[in-house]
């Protein structure tokens, strides 16, 4: 079977839920003739039309309120950030409306908004943002970040039809070094909240997810060989997450790494690391660590990037530490 | 220039209307915007020259004559692999050098992608700014900043946020800081036009004429934002008409007439020193290149719009100008041409040469002072590659 792209999968969920559904729109800047910053929504404007692929204004609360508004009227919307790091022009719509429309009212806020995101790029501290934090930590909005063609395909296929507003971080990094098979209907589909055990092993359970996944399978790949047998989890969602997963795994190796590619003070590493220190505290043999980025602003020029980015060599040396208790 | 007096007058016609009249008619009862053009594509002065001496003019010239080829330089770099990003100003060189002309020194630019350029006119060393696109140790942004977000505290240039639009909020708190501390600094934002549609665009107008703050705001009409043509970005006739909503004075200039924005620059200058707030600039222009070197813009505009603008190039225009004025000879202006591309190629080769900054110059300016979990993580780093030394790429 032929091999997809990151970013082609993610094409793909789109046209194939704007089939299967007339409610489903996309919404963001330079998505018509143009495909998108990254092409992303390349052909889609040919194929559906300008009433369906609107492209807007630069202006980002009104992407996100628009969404808000016609999701509330029962339309499907997936808006896209020309960067994640964007989104912060449009903040409060996503955060302190979409998130909390349900709660008030009781009505859905079915959007979709895909956020570009992460390092690696040479972005500097306004292109390489990994945002996930500010999101898991707003009630009402669901947070999915995958890691593989198949699960961008079908994580963005669940998050269209969810009745929640969903917010889909996607790789840069990985959008066309990532390759995989994709399963066509309804096999693709992949649930939110659920992770996925990307390697077994029995000495440490290595927590991580998007851009972390395939640093973490090197890591993996590299320490077998050395007789150490890493069991990686990638999350794929981050709100909800799959707690149980990693708990039965920490049980299992007794020992818990956590990688992110984003800073780490208040990250998702740190709420992995703080729920397993409570609930799986008697199958801890040695104390959690994070690999992060540090609390910096990403720099740009690219030697320092690679300083700046976590890597498997950090993550080995964090194994190292772990293996010694 | 045109005034908002001109709108105010256009009420008063307004109200022997009906309702129903006057909502049909509404967005054309704002007097046509006449641009203001000194001096014409084919370079014959048409209008009244603003006071020049030939020293001003021929720095001017210089300075654009010196972005030109810079910028055609940092593309083939680019192209070439050798730096990462760059957006030029080609074909826009007269809107930023007319403006900082028109500026003192002590004012304060708000620069978006395209005018780090006025830089280059305050003096700022070549070399250091050719730094910036490496992000070496000789880029005073220490490599932190993505190629073309120049800036420099030695100029009062400012480091621009690469998000859209939210310079022009921070050039008016500037502009009321002044007004606070009575230093008769004027803070100068830069925008495009597709930085008009962002609230943030808004929000700082209305503060602006409401608190009549020393704030001029440029906004170079470069008729597109990215692949989105300006009459996708505004239902308005024209950006320059978007002043009347906020009660500034406004007026529509030749952006490619660097006399003409002088002037215009100037006449805005004077107002906000003498303490009657900011105004509203649209500098018509035209990006003659692609965006940025991440787009190709055959996909989305048709080439024979760009012939057409290629035939108003502000720096040919200029250079007729100032050869027919007997400032400066053709001759004289080949010899300065291959002087500045000497410097050029002299500034790329030095700046290429420089070290990349240290690896812990990562946990530095965070903060004013480094805190402890920022020293942790620095050890921490500084242990790591102490175990696994790196080769630079
Ligand atoms: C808040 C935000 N949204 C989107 C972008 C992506 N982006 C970068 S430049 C650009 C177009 C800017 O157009 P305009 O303001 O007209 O300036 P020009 O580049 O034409 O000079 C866009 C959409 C951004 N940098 N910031």
């Amino acid at each position: 079977m032929s091999e997809t792209t990151y970013i082609e999968a993610i094409r793909l969920a789109m046209i194939e839920e704007m089939e299967r559904d007339q409610s489903v729109f996309l919404i963001g800047e330079d998505i018509g003739h143009f495909g998108g910053a990254f092409k992303a929504t390349q052909g889609l404007l040919e194929r559906f039309g300008k009433e369906r692929v609107v492209d807007t204004p630069i202006a980002e609360a009104l992407i996100m309120g628009v969404s808000v508004g016609a999701a509330i009227r029962g339309l499907r919307p997936v808006a896209e950030m020309q960067f994640a790091d964007f989104v912060t022009c449009g903040f409060s719509q996503l955060v302190e409306n979409a998130g909390t429309f349900h709660y008030r009212l009781k009505v859905s806020v079915p959007m979709v908004v895909r956020l570009p995101s992460g390092g690696g790029v040479g972005g500097g501290p306004y292109h390489s943002r990994n945002p996930e934090a500010w999101f898991c930590h707003a009630p009402g909005l669901k947070v999915v970040a995958p890691a593989t063609a198949a699960d961008a395909h079908g994580l963005l296929k669940s998050a269209i039809r969810d009745p929640d507003p969903v917010v889909f971080l996607e790789q840069k990094w990985l959008y066309r070094r990532e390759k995989g098979v994709l399963q066509s209907g309804d096999d693709a589909l992949v649930p939110l909240g659920k992770a996925r055990v990307a390697r077994e092993g029995r000495h440490l359970t290595l927590v991580t997810y998007a851009n972390g996944v395939p640093m973490a399978v090197e890591a993996a790949d590299r320490l077998r060989a050395q007789g150490i047998e890493i069991e990686v989890i990638d999350l794929r969602s981050l709100a909800p997450w799959d707690h149980q997963t990693v708990l039965a795994s920490v049980e299992k190796t007794g020992r818990l790494l956590v990688l992110s590619e984003a800073t780490r003070t208040g990250s998702f590493a740190s709420e992995v690391a703080a729920h397993v220190a409570e609930l799986g505290f008697e199958s801890l043999d040695a104390p959690i660590l994070r690999v992060t980025a540090p609390d910096a602003p990403t720099p740009s020029e690219k030697n320092l990037e690679a300083y700046f980015r976590p890597n498997t060599e950090k993550l080995v040396d964090a194994v190292s530490v772990l293996m010694r208790y | 220039m045109a005034k908002a007096a001109a709108a105010k007058s256009s009420t008063k016609r307004k109200s022997k209307r009906s309702a129903s009249e006057r909502i049909a008619q509404s967005p054309f009862d704002l007097p046509e915007i006449p641009l203001h053009q000194v001096i014409d594509p084919s370079g014959k002065a048409v209008g009244v020259l603003p006071k020049t001496d030939r020293a001003l003019r021929l720095r001017m010239y210089r300075t654009m004559q010196l972005i030109r080829l810079l910028d055609e330089r940092m593309m083939i770099l680019q192209r070439q692999g050798r730096i990462g990003f760059y957006g030029a100003c080609t074909g826009q060189e007269a809107a930023p050098v007319g403006t900082v002309a028109a500026l003192e020194d002590r004012d304060w630019i708000f620069p978006a992608l395209r005018e780090g350029v006025t830089m280059l006119y305050r003096g700022f060393d070549l070399e250091t700014y050719v730094c910036q696109v490496f992000g070496n140790s000789g880029d005073v942004l220490k490599g932190r900043q993505m190629p073309s977000h120049y800036a420099s505290k030695s100029v009062n240039v400012v480091s621009w946020g690469s998000c859209i639009g939210t310079q022009i909020p921070q050039a008016v708190g500037a502009a009321m800081a002044a007004k606070y501390k009575k230093d008769d600094v004027v803070a100068a934002a830069f925008m495009g036009d597709g930085a008009t549609s962002e609230g943030d665009f808004h929000t700082a107008l209305n503060f602006a004429g409401v608190f009549q703050v020393p704030a001029l705001f440029l906004c170079q009409n470069n008729h597109w934002s990215i692949s989105i043509p300006t009459a996708k970005q505004t239902a308005s006739r024209t950006i320059a008409e978007k002043a009347v909503a906020y009660g500034l004075p406004y007026a529509r200039v030749d952006g490619n007439d660097v006399l003409a924005v002088y002037g215009a620059v100037k006449e805005a200058r004077e107002r906000a020193a003498r303490g009657e707030g900011a105004t509203f600039l649209e500098l018509l222009t035209y990006r003659i290149g692609a965006h940025s070197s991440s787009d190709d813009p055959r996909v989305y505009r048709d080439e024979a719009e760009v012939e057409v603008w290629k035939a108003r190039d502000p720096l040919a225009r200029y250079r007729k100008f100032l050869i027919e004025e007997g400032d400066l000879s053709a001759k004289e202006d080949e010899r300065q041409r291959t002087e500045l591309n000497e410097t050029v190629l002299e500034a790329v080769k030095r700046a290429e040469a420089r070290p990349l900054p240290p690896a812990e110059s990562l946990f530095d300016d965070v903060y004013a002072e480094r805190p402890w979990h920022l020293e942790a993580q620095r050890t921490e780093l500084l242990e790591h590659l102490a175990s696994h030394p790196k080769k630079e790429r």
